[in-house]
């Protein structure tokens, strides 16, 4: 702060408390606070509201336990709420999404961060970033034609005879998935890139020089020391996917329903806002302790992921 | 157990920089060899060519007698010592030094029971269970070596370990590298720039420049009779006059300078530019001429050193001759502004080739 003042001077650095705080305050906590207060009340007509019946009541988060759809899980009949179930089945697909990601990620973030040549990195680095530049409705749309059944993904393995018969890809929760992890396949990559670009080089070979197979130098050795940036990656891919309204609407099948439909559903086809403001926040709430269980089942904390 | 080394005509190129140029040498079975020279000159290359780490471009290493081309660093031999150690930080430091035996499939409880042993072996008994950022350098030293000693290697290779370490935990891990070696008999190849380090630990010395050994020899042959002028120079202080050469005669010849003609001793087999090398340690004073190689000077600065005193003496035509005098309570001590003579015996200087003449 003093440092902001002695460089910028009292007019700009006010501007830039102002602006920040305006942000902060206006854009984001009081329509959070707006919705969460919301979501104790009924919802009424206009008549009503501010009247007797107006008052404060979980009501609208208990909806969420109504509807039961019996459910068919590895052959067991389960019989769950259909709102719990959407829930339960987003964020199992948001953590597969994000194993994908990890998967994909590690292995080219190793690749960028410790074999390429220094000199080919930014060619590299464009590329990854050129589809940023499009707009994520357009990329979604992209994959939606992609994969439709009579596309282009199915054209090319027919012609190369891998398939004999066009495959549904839109089906069931796999566009999705294949959606989400393209969009934010990112945003694992350059935490972890950054994390092993930060890992001294002589520790590698320190480990092959030991007689360590290639395997077991990054169990040991680079995997440790990415744990961090892969957690932050993690955290940010789950979260993001399991907050996606985008991807699921445009890549979704007839068959899945992603929570954050659900929760757009009751906003804007119920007009029950306050009923979404409480699925909104369970969304937060249960993500939020979802990834802390994670967290600590794979002993991150949180300072090593704010590095 | 231990393994000799052979480097066979190897040369290495990065691009169309040649790093090492043509190196031959054999290296003894049990044997503490250094690889000494400048940054640059291509010692590092030689580590990383015998650990795995790099191929040579042409020319075959051979570590016990067996070809190493296309072994990988994991299926050599060897153990490198990093300069930086390369420990890894979020293991402890029996995790360290037992990480070559887990490796191989060691179990946990001999791993253990490994890594305390050889823990004594460095003098760090106990340390097993903290983390390597909880120790100092000198003990983080001692973590590396016993981490590359644990896979019983049959050459160590070190590359500048201690020039890290602040000057009297040097010159203790000097003695200490030296007694690991004696101890465990494994051939220690050592990568140096410091040249006194080179000097006392090592059997002998291979002095690089520009990707080529110079000269191989044991220390006191390096320092006492240096092939040319770059190992001169690069290994201890010297004068260095220039002139041309007179009459040849048994072993020395005589040298005609500017300051007058001086007798030295010259290899039969000299060529090309020479310049004639005194050591500051050989030039003495004396109130009138010496018997031979003997020139008037005046005195100039006179530096204490502690053990030595270093003379700066400036000859008739403006050369500064350099002496260094032991600080033994003998002779006198030549006062500034003085006017004396300096004088070397013929067999304590050299005609040797120039040293740009070596290095190209």
């Amino acid at each position: 702060m003093h440092d902001l003042l002695r460089r910028y001077g009292k007019g700009l650095t006010g501007a830039f408390v102002l602006l920040t705080a305006f942000w902060l305050l206006v854009l984001i906590i009081l329509p959070n606070l707006y919705l969460l207060e919301n979501s104790f009340r009924p919802y009424l007509p206009k008549v009503d509201m501010g009247g007797p019946l107006d008052t404060y009541s979980l009501n609208n988060y208990a909806k969420i336990l109504t509807g039961e759809s019996p459910t068919n899980v590895f052959g067991l009949t389960v019989t769950l709420p259909v709102h719990v179930k959407s829930f339960l089945l987003t964020v199992g697909y948001s953590a597969f999404v994000t194993l994908i990601s990890f998967a994909l990620a590690y292995p080219l973030a190793y690749y960028l961060a410790k074999v390429v040549q220094p000199k080919s990195l930014p060619t590299l680095f464009l590329l990854l970033f050129v589809p940023l530049w499009v707009s994520e409705v357009l990329r979604s749309f992209a994959w939606f034609i992609i994969l439709s059944l009579k596309g282009p993904l199915n054209f090319t393995l027919l012609g190369f005879g891998i398939i004999d018969a066009p495959i549904r890809w839109i089906a069931g929760y796999q566009s999705i998935v294949i959606g989400l992890v393209y969009t934010y396949v990112l945003f694992m990559l350059f935490p972890i890139y950054n994390a092993i670009q930060s890992l001294d080089t002589n520790q590698i070979e320190a480990a092959e020089d030991l007689g360590s197979p290639w395997w077991r130098t990054h169990w040991r050795v680079i995997l440790p020391h990415a744990k961090p940036g892969i957690a932050s990656g993690a955290v940010m891919v789950f979260m993001l996917s399991a907050g996606s309204l985008l991807v699921p609407v445009l890549l979704g099948s007839t068959d899945s329903n992603w929570f954050t439909q659900v929760i757009q559903q009751w906003m804007f086809e119920a007009a029950d806002w306050n009923t979404g403001s409480a699925y909104a926040f369970i969304l937060l709430v249960l993500c939020t302790v979802f990834v802390s269980l994670v967290m600590r089942v794979f002993r991150v904390k949180l300072s090593d992921i704010a590095k | 157990m231990s393994a000799g080394i052979d480097l066979d005509d190897v040369c290495c190129d990065f691009g169309s920089f040649r790093a090492v140029d043509h190196v031959n040498v054999s290296i003894q079975p049990g044997e503490f060899f250094s690889f000494l020279g400048p940054s640059g000159c291509g010692k590092t290359t030689i580590l990383r060519m015998i650990s795995g780490f790099t191929e040579p471009s042409t020319g075959v290493v051979r570590i016990g007698g067996k070809d190493m081309r296309g072994q990988r660093p994991n299926q050599r031999p060897t153990a490198l010592i990093f300069q930086n150690l390369a420990l890894f930080p979020l293991m402890t430091v029996a995790d360290n030094i037992a990480f070559g035996l887990e490796v191989r499939g060691v179990d946990k409880g001999k791993r253990r029971a490994r890594a305390e042993e050889l823990l004594r072996l460095v003098d760090l008994p106990g340390a097993g269970d903290k983390m390597v950022s909880q120790l100092s350098g000198g003990q983080k030293q001692r973590v590396a070596i016993a981490r590359a000693l644990a896979v019983e290697p049959a050459v160590m290779l070190l590359d500048e370990p201690l020039s890290a370490l602040d000057l009297k935990l040097r010159q203790h891990m000097r003695a200490e590298l030296r007694a690991i070696q004696k101890r465990t008999g494994v051939t220690f190849i050592y990568i140096t720039h410091d040249q006194g380090e080179a000097l006392a630990m090592s059997d002998r010395v291979g002095v690089m420049s520009h990707g080529r050994l110079q000269q191989v020899a044991n220390p006191r042959d390096i320092y006492d009779s240096p092939v040319n002028g770059f190992v001169a120079s690069f290994v201890g202080e010297n004068n260095i006059l220039s002139g041309t050469v007179g009459n040849i005669g048994q072993g020395l010849a005589s040298f005609d300078t500017p300051l007058g003609t001086f007798r030295a001793k010259m290899a039969p087999d000299t060529l090309g530019a020479v310049k004639l090398y005194v050591r500051p340690e050989h030039m003495r004073f004396s109130q009138t001429p010496g018997a031979e190689n003997s020139v008037p000077v005046t005195v100039g600065d006179v530096a204490f050193e502690g053990n030595f005193i270093s003379v700066h003496a400036a000859t008739q035509n403006g050369t500064v001759l350099v002496a260094e005098l032991r600080n033994d309570g003998t002779g006198a001590m030549p006062t500034p502004g003085a006017q004396m003579h300096m004088s070397f015996d013929a067999a304590r200087a050299a005609i040797l080739p120039d040293e740009t003449a070596a290095g190209a």
